[in-house]
């Protein structure tokens, strides 16, 4: 399955990637394209944007129309391409220092406008690309290059940020999880709207060893036993619930979508021609 | 399109040429004294099946216009001063990516917030330079209302011919001046699309150019040619390498794009020239006031005439190197302490001498001004 996939979607020339051992990034990769393959979309109608990390590679790799952008505009960029073309499946891949740090505005207003746009967010909790700073998501109290006495910067819920925001379908996954990663990506791209899927990464590599998380297997573990399903969820108290987060469907709604709305416009005018 | 008679703004004839030139998306963030460009193409492109987009701010929607371009449609965003410093990472990016697009520029008094409805042409040297690294740019400055609506369609055009972004350089006078113009009609105007792949699918490489004028054929994501961009450092295929020929090879095409092209670039005016002793260089609305300066001091037989840049970014260093060995003074009158100067000593100083004259206090140069400058020399 897995090979007939890399065959199909993948540029096979531009492997192997960058991603270091036991990085959970190229699992969340090969759940988004099952999704895609899933739905049945042609190559030639998704196309991939991303900004500037190691999760923003992620483009380079597949064989859809891709863009690797500046480091945070990735839906900037996405923005423009869904306007142009609105049949287009636009999927944006970003890190969480990418989206939320110096792309968050963009992601605000994007979620905002509710463009048919799926976000897809790696979130390692660390900027790995330039080595291990502490991002947006790095917990209170853990380390990174530019924390080296633990972080005292507050870390955003990504996903109750992007639904205050505007986003009308909200998810979040692990890395460990790959089939609710696959299940979410499917149901975000046939929203129609600005969907927003985050999928909790592991980066062996800088936040593993910084923070004392063990190898990767260990992470993936810690994955496997702090995430709780929605529904799981409910059942549980504050107890139980302690030290834990949500996996699941997180939020769903229907508004009305960017570009069919500024199609009425247009079409106002075709009328009185 | 019939020809028409109007009194506008420069503002509104850039709306006008724009959309003449086939401009079907804009991106924008209002700014002083740029404004009404955003609210101009807002009422007008829904009419002709165009998308307009207000975005979060100038980054944005510089973003906004490269993924649209990318997707086919000819885009364009305007600014003024500090929402054109913002653009500059991704005007690099268009740079490389080689992504045509219009960014307006109607300058304003600065630096930072500065004046903001004062008439400066302090961004000469960020036009040219703003973005990191080397890389291509045009610039283009008109100095009439007739003039902004020709130069925007020239300016699209350029840049679809030359996959390079292309910055019109207005300043406050002349995008805020009515003037009455009349329109040309459709088939009076001249309109340059991109390039567009001839071979298979398969065969497809983004950055390829077999021809002569070392600008690649573009597709468009969703036709059919699946594609990578990237702002880094690329091959032909358009993914990254790391390779010092490939990276040499790149920006040395990319700088090379417009060199070898210079001549079907350049625009420039002369007036009164012929047999001057003493030439002015001024661009934009200072231009005007030189134009009246020039034609008082011809009133008292003093020789001088005007070289006005039209096209800025590339300067037309050939022209300008041979008008510097028949005159005895050139005087760069511009309303900044003194940045195109730098360039018209770079390309004349060793044949004459080479006077500026510059005011940055929000205020025009009068030709009474120059006159006087004038008769220093
Ligand atoms: C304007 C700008 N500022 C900073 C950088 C340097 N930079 C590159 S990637 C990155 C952080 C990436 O972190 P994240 O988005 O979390 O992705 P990850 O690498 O962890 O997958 C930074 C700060 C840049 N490329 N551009
Ligand atoms: S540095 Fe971290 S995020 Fe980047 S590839 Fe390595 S493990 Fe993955």
């Amino acid at each position: 399955m897995s090979s007939e996939l890399i065959k199909k979607y993948f540029r096979y020339n531009r492997l192997p990637h960058i991603w270091c051992p036991g990085c959970g990034h190229g699992i969340i990769l090969r759940s988004v394209v099952e999704a895609i393959d899933e739905l049945g979309y042609s190559k030639d109608e998704v196309c991939v944007v991303s900004g500037i990390g190691c999760s923003s590679r992620a483009p380079g790799y597949l064989d859809f129309n891709t863009l690797h952008t500046t480091h945070g505009r990735a839906l900037a960029f996405a923005t423009g391409i869904k306007m142009a073309n609105p049949n287009l499946k636009v999927i944006v891949i970003t890190g969480d220092g990418d989206c939320t740090a110096i792309g968050g505005n963009h992601l605000i207003h994007a979620a905002r406008r509710n463009i048919d746009i799926t976000t897809i967010v790696f979130n390692n909790n660390i900027y790995g690309m330039t080595g291990g700073q502490y991002s947006p998501t790095t917990p209170q109290g853990e380390k990174g290059t530019t924390a080296p006495y633990g972080n005292i910067d507050k870390n955003f819920d990504l996903c109750e940020l992007a639904k205050a925001a505007g986003a009308t379908y909200v998810g979040r996954s692990t890395a460990y999880h790959a089939k609710l990663i696959n299940k979410l990506v499917k149901a975000g791209m046939q929203n129609k709207g600005f969907s927003f899927i985050e999928t909790v990464s592991v980066c062996p590599t800088y936040y593993g060893r910084k923070n004392k998380k063990g190898n990767a297997v260990n992470m993936m573990k810690f994955l496997k036993d702090n995430a709780v399903n929605v529904k799981a969820a409910r059942a549980l108290n504050d107890e139980q619930l302690k030290g834990k987060f949500l996996i699941g469907e997180l939020y769903k709604s229907v508004e009305p979508e960017y570009t069919d709305e500024y199609k009425k416009i247009i079409n106002s005018f075709q009328k009185e021609r | 399109m019939e020809k028409k008679v109007k009194l506008m703004q420069g503002n509104e004839a850039c709306v006008e040429g724009a959309i003449a030139a086939g401009m079907r998306f804009f991106a924008g963030y209002p700014i002083t004294p740029s404004t009404e460009i955003a609210e101009f193409s807002a009422q007008k492109l829904p009419r002709v099946g165009g998308k307009f987009i207000q975005m979060e701010d100038e980054i944005a929607s510089m973003a906004a216009i490269i993924g649209a371009s990318l997707t086919g449609l000819k885009s364009m965003t305007a600014t003024s001063g500090p929402g054109f410093s913002l653009k500059q990472e991704n005007i690099g990016y268009a740079s490389i990516a080689e992504v045509p697009c219009v960014i307006v520029n109607v300058q304003r008094g600065g630096p930072s917030t500065g004046l903001p409805t004062s008439p400066a042409q302090g961004d000469v040297m960020q036009a040219r330079w703003g973005t990191h690294g080397d890389h291509p740019i045009i610039a283009l400055t008109p100095s009439s209302v007739r003039e902004t609506f020709d130069l925007t369609v020239k300016a699209f055009n350029l840049s679809e011919r030359y996959r390079v972004p292309v910055v019109l350089l207005l300043d406050e006078v002349i995008a805020h001046m009515r003037e009455k113009i009349e329109i040309p009609s459709k088939d009076e105007i001249e309109i340059i699309n991109r390039k567009k792949p001839k071979v298979n699918i398969e065969d497809y490489k983004p950055y390829e150019t077999d021809d002569s004028d070392l600008v690649p054929a573009m597709a468009s994501y969703g036709e059919g040619y699946r594609f990578h961009v990237t702002g880094l450092v690329h091959d032909e295929t358009g993914f990254p390498s790391n390779s010092p020929v490939v990276a040499e090879k790149l920006i040395r095409r990319l700088i090379d794009k417009i060199e070898v092209n210079k001549e079907d670039i350049i625009l420039y005016e002369e007036y009164n020239l012929e047999d001057a002793e003493i030439a002015i260089v001024a661009y934009g609305s200072t231009a005007r006031s030189a134009k009246s300066a020039i034609d008082m001091a011809r009133d008292e037989g003093i020789k001088v005439g005007l070289f006005r840049p039209i096209t800025i970014w590339p300067a037309a260093d050939k022209i300008i190197e041979k008008l510097s060995k028949r005159v005895k003074t050139i005087i760069v009158v511009e309303m900044n302490l003194g940045q195109y100067v730098y360039e018209i000593e770079r390309i004349a100083s060793k044949n004459c001498s080479i006077k500026s004259y510059g005011r940055v206090n929000g205020e025009l140069i009068t030709p009474d001004e120059i006159l006087d400058k004038i008769k220093e020399v």
